[in-house]
């Protein structure tokens, strides 16, 4: 029979005002397996734990039920307080006397009576809890970081910095991201490669960072601790260990009217090339689908050139494995283009700008050294159009959220024209200015301010070509709803921050959920904003949602720090409160039919298949197996067993069956 | 407040650790007073109730029956109250047709911010199924089923 010990908390009089705290523990005492039932001020306290610690010695006690508060405020107490005299953790429970009975009843004898059956019916589950041990994962402390945006930079220099391994795989030839595409960034008007550069050379140098560029995930497998990543690393066709970044190949490739994706379509660049100046590495890569040799077998001027005979022609796609404990992914956002609108001219018009162009524009090292000319003509614009929220705010377009950043960078696109385009004259429609931020609010005011930019709260219905002008049609709310029209020389559209392309398949590849529009999910929207539903990766920048710099590396030290923890220990060591399949001597080897319910039950893809095999290798059976460092202990898998195979730790069918049975046996 | 003439029915309460019961843990902590009659059984997630859980509590002389846990999309374990709730839309209409009252279960979702509600939840199901009266008739299927009318000799 069992040796059970209650203890019941008067909680100062929080509990024993309203329940007679000495009839519960006499009555519970009486109950058949109960050996030892007292009651005490406050269990919580230091002689309240004693007394405990003392009664599993000397009543051999092989459960211990505390009727005191909620278990969400001290189970951990009670548990270590039992662990501490030598009984199983998990052979303890508690009754909550307190929040769901004392201060929620009157006194009288019927909330007695509800207190009665509240440690009853722990006394009954206790009885059928079995001891169980803390689960522990081995930890590989190394991390990989997807995508080498700023995001991806700052959380792979914080976890390396820890000193720990990263490697860091980015999809283009450099890393960067968005932000080395910027001009200058708000609030502050400093040059965006000025501050990153310094950064992407960090990453380069860091003895713990390995990098590869011109990689992509091709599947990761496993989980916390404990996942093997398969990296394809794109044919570069060009041997990096000899390469001395020379750029005469660059130089002499006929292939030159390439729109070139750093410049957002606005300049051009070769077939073998490097995206950008400051690239890191600042190694060509040939782009295999505009180079005249892959395309017609005929060419090769590249090689010609090359000093020390770095051209690869036959070089193919290589896939590495690497172990790795965590995964940070950074992959960034992408900006809607103007073809998206058929309002503003479905991107046939040239001088309709998105954001994004108009960033290479004001940049001293995009196609016009900093100089803001019409892509159409080359002239300077004297009068220029913003036009904000662009697809964002819109669930007309399918994107109802605001994508956040372009109010601010409007305001700095206009800002940076009034400086360089001293006549000019500069025109923002809006819905309403976000600049919630430090210093942002003052940096639109500057905008409109001192820079006597013209701000128009509204919307802009059309925009058309007329006598080479565009003709922003609008309306200004604060005037009444007055129609406006101006004759401009350039239209700047603040276009929908949006998913990268491939996001979802990425997400697909990892486990990760995502939302709507295709941003990852955080595992909760306020208290685990990097985290994500599958253990040991984490979310860092725009990959998540729209989001500034500042925000961004925020966010990505925070994933490194969540990293780092990780980290911290040889072995994870987690609550066991996870589902178990059955397992039982040959010939049955488990109840488990293998119908899998489980498997698409499952939110975390615990469930594995695992093959019974006779002596001789054949199969006998296959059968669900939970992969303990993935499930996370929900239970759902529980619900949908046919056969009631699995069964989770902790809340057991027989421990909720007899906690039932308890309250209604009477 | 008792007294003879009154009927009080037991309710036993399904819920998830994350949501409802931390709600009611709120409930206590905000002390907004509610009926005695109904107690919490903690589940991990409303993803984990088998529900022949309410089936067993009804033949074991429950009144009524409280499942409840995190709203739509608050899931602690992303979707283990949607399985839930799929699985109560189909076990309700079986129920209905087997002939149980389905009023007896309330089926609701308490987030760990609804102290008010739970307390609501609680006084309104008591009420309800007070006026419902005792649940004997599952009772008596039992009974009928273990004095051999399964077999056709009753």
């Amino acid at each position: 029979m069992s040796k059970i010990g209650v203890f019941i908390c008067h909680c100062g009089e929080n509990i024993s005002a309203t329940v007679d705290v000495e009839r519960v523990s006499k009555e519970i005492g009486g109950m058949e397996g109960v050996a030892h039932a007292i009651d005490y001020k406050y269990m919580c306290s230091d002689p309240g734990q004693t007394f405990i610690k003392e009664a599993v010695k000397k009543y051999d006690l092989d459960g211990v039920v505390v009727g005191a508060c909620s278990p969400r405020m001290h189970e951990p107490t009670f548990r270590r307080a039992c662990a501490e005299s030598g009984l199983n953790p998990y052979l303890c429970e508690m009754a909550n006397l307190r929040e769901h009975c004392s201060w929620v009843h009157e006194k009288s004898e019927e909330t007695t009576d509800k207190a009665i059956d509240l440690v009853k019916m722990l006394v009954e589950k206790v009885k059928k809890n079995k001891p169980l041990d803390s689960i522990k994962v081995p930890v590989t402390k190394r991390a990989l970081v997807i995508g080498g945006g700023i995001a991806g930079i700052q959380a792979s220099l914080d976890i390396a910095n820890t000193g720990h391994q990263v490697i860091l795989i980015e999809k283009d030839p450099s890393i960067g991201g968005h932000m080395s595409q910027l001009s200058e960034t708000f609030p502050t008007l400093d040059c965006s490669q000025c501050i990153l550069t310094p950064r992407m050379v960090e990453v380069a140098q860091h003895p713990n960072i390995k990098l590869y560029t011109y990689a992509e995930l091709e599947s990761l497998e496993g989980f916390i601790g404990n996942f093997t990543a398969k990296i394809r690393l794109k044919a570069k066709s060009v041997n990096y260990s000899t390469c001395t970044g020379c750029g005469a190949c660059i130089q002499k490739c006929p292939v030159k009217k390439i729109p070139s994706e750093f410049n957002a379509g606005l300049g051009t660049r070769t077939a073998i090339y490097v995206p950008f100046p400051q690239a890191v590495p600042n190694k060509p890569v040939i782009d295999r689908v505009n180079c005249n040799y892959y395309k017609r077998g005929a060419c090769k001027i590249c090689e010609k050139t090359c000093q020390v005979g770095s051209i690869e022609w036959d070089k193919e796609d290589e896939i590495i494995t690497e172990q790795v404990g965590a995964v940070v992914l950074a992959t960034g956002f992408d900006v809607k283009g103007a073809d998206f609108f058929p309002e503003y001219g479905y991107g046939k018009f040239k001088d309709v700008l998105t954001g994004l162009q108009f960033e290479r524009l004001a940049s001293a090292s995009g196609p016009t050294f900093g100089e803001i000319r019409r892509p159409s003509d080359g002239a300077i614009p004297k009068k220029i159009v913003f036009i904000a929220c662009a697809g964002s705010r819109d669930p007309a377009k399918g994107i109802p959220y605001c994508s956040k950043i372009c109010c601010m960078y409007t305001a700095k696109h206009a800002m940076l024209y009034q400086h360089k385009v001293h006549d000019g004259e500069s025109t923002v429609f809006y819905m309403d200015i976000r600049a919630g931020g430090k210093n942002y609010e003052e940096f639109v005011r500057r905008a409109i301010e001192e820079d006597t930019v013209n701000y128009i709260r509204g919307r802009v219905a059309r925009v058309y070509e007329k006598n080479g002008k565009l003709i922003v049609k609008g309306v200004d709310t604060l005037l009444g709803g007055e129609q406006v029209e101006i004759e401009a020389d350039m239209v700047v559209l603040a276009t929908a921050g949006v998913a990268n392309c491939g996001s979802e398949q990425l997400a697909q590849k990892l486990h990760v959920s995502y939302d709507p529009y295709h941003f990852f999910a955080e595992a909760h929207p306020k208290l685990k904003p990097v985290e994500t539903n599958t253990a040991g990766i984490f979310l860092a920048g725009a990959c998540q949602a729209p989001k500034d710099i500042p925000e961004t590396v925020g966010m990505a030290s925070g994933a490194a720090v969540k990293v780092a923890a990780l980290f911290s220990n040889d072995q994870l060591v987690r609550e066991p409160v996870v589902a178990v399949v059955n397992r039982l001597a040959p010939p049955l080897y488990s109840t488990c039919v293998g119908c899998f319910m489980c498997e698409t039950a499952c939110p975390y893809n615990a469930i594995e298949h695992e093959e019974i095999k006779g002596r001789d290798g054949s199969l006998i059976r296959t059968i669900a197996r939970v992969n303990q460092g993935l499930c996370q202990g929900c239970g759902t898998c529980v619900a949908f067993c046919r056969s009631k195979s699995i069964d989770i730790q902790g809340y057991t069918n027989e421990q909720v069956y007899a906690e039932v049975m308890s309250l209604l046996n009477d | 407040m008792s007294s003879n003439t009154v009927f009080e029915p037991k309710i036993i309460a399904f819920v998830c650790n994350w949501c409802t019961y931390a709600g009611a843990d709120l409930t206590g902590t905000s002390r907004l007073k509610y009926a005695t009659n109904v107690k919490i059984v903690r589940f991990p997630c409303t993803g984990r109730i088998d529900f022949l859980l309410l089936l067993k509590s009804f033949a074991q002389g429950a009144d009524g029956v409280i499942v409840s846990g995190c709203h739509p999309n608050d899931c602690h374990y992303t979707s283990g109250n949607f399985h839930a709730r799929r699985r109560w839309i189909a076990f309700r209409a079986i129920l209905d047709l087997m002939g149980v009252d389905i009023r007896r279960i309330q089926y609701s979702w308490v987030s760990a911010a609804e102290g008010s509600k739970w307390a609501d939840l609680v006084n309104n199901t008591v009420s309800e199924i007070r006026a419902l009266g005792p649940y004997t008739e599952y009772q008596q299927v039992a009974d009928y089923l273990e004095k051999g009318g399964y077999n056709g000799e009753a």
